[in-house]
């Protein structure tokens, strides 16, 4: 089979692959997420004792990998339009990924410290 | 002497000609009268757009949100009830957290049903686990409506 071709266990599968396990892990984060805000309704304490959940630092090491799912399903998806809308996008379908990659590994070292921080001032005294 | 006579017809072939054509093979994709009413439609046509052009929005939407929640203002530690309430006083910050509840969910919901789809394979399997998503979906999509629509600052 020539080069370029073989569709399967190369970065088109796996690109597919980590959009759909992001894309599962956001929906299901969504919804409980959406069910801790209508706390609000109940009473302040309530919403404020639950949000006080989210800044334990394992929690804050939960919304480091909910961060890193975002990031590359807003991406990669990005990337999947421009596949499906732009002329050249499947010509360039490999380049693009690893830009995406590239972005990625950027941005999330970038949002450690502002995610984290928080949980290595508790961990560790501020 | 035809151009036809040069190309050798196997047996299945020899027997049709100009005189006893062979019967007409429909593209898969034309619709008659015995395709399924759920396949009539371009539904599925119209939630591949939906998923592109919700995508686009989304992007700046939650991306925007992330950073308000977790970057900036010394990030999750400042969310609370007070913050809540300060931003919901504004229709602009309401509208913004209406549009991407709305184009999450429903973004979310139908890439659930394609990922139901290519796994269950048993039909009623698969119809039941749309049900409980289609319930779950509507459910958050309502209360969370409902939750900005409703926020009172002075509940307590």
């Amino acid at each position: 089979m020539p080069a370029g071709t073989l569709y399967r266990g190369r970065e088109g599968m796996w690109s597919w692959v980590a959009h759909r396990v992001s894309g599962v892990l956001i929906f299901f984060f969504l919804f409980v997420h959406v069910l801790d805000t209508a706390l609000v309704r109940v009473s302040p304490e309530d919403y404020d004792k639950v949000v006080n959940t989210y800044k334990h630092p394992i929690v804050s090491l939960l919304e480091y990998g909910l961060v890193a799912a975002v990031l590359f399903h807003a991406l990669n998806g990005l990337r999947v339009i421009a596949v499906d809308f732009w002329s050249k996008g499947p010509k360039y379908q490999k380049q693009m990924l690893w830009t995406v990659v590239g972005i990625w590994v950027v941005l999330m070292i970038g949002a450690i410290y502002p995610v984290l921080g928080h949980a290595a001032r508790v961990l560790f005294g501020s | 002497m035809s151009a036809t006579d040069h190309v050798e017809l196997s047996s299945s072939s020899a027997a049709y000609g100009p005189d006893n054509p062979a019967p007409v093979i429909e593209p898969p994709r034309a619709r008659t009268k015995r395709t399924p009413r759920s396949t009539r439609t371009n539904f599925e046509m119209y939630g591949w757009l939906f998923m592109r052009l919700s995508g686009i929005v989304l992007v700046v939407l939650v991306i925007g949100h992330l950073l308000i929640q977790l970057v900036l203002d010394g990030g999750v530690t400042k969310v609370g009830f007070a913050f809540v309430a300060g931003r919901w006083a504004s229709p602009f910050w309401q509208t913004w957290d209406l549009i991407m509840l709305w184009l999450a969910m429903l973004h979310g919901g139908n890439g659930l049903r394609t990922v139901i789809n290519d796994y269950a394979e048993r039909d009623n399997t698969r119809f039941w686990l749309k049900m409980v998503l289609y319930t779950a979906t509507a459910f958050t999509i309502i209360l969370g409506t409902l939750v900005i629509f409703t926020f009172d600052p002075n509940i307590r």
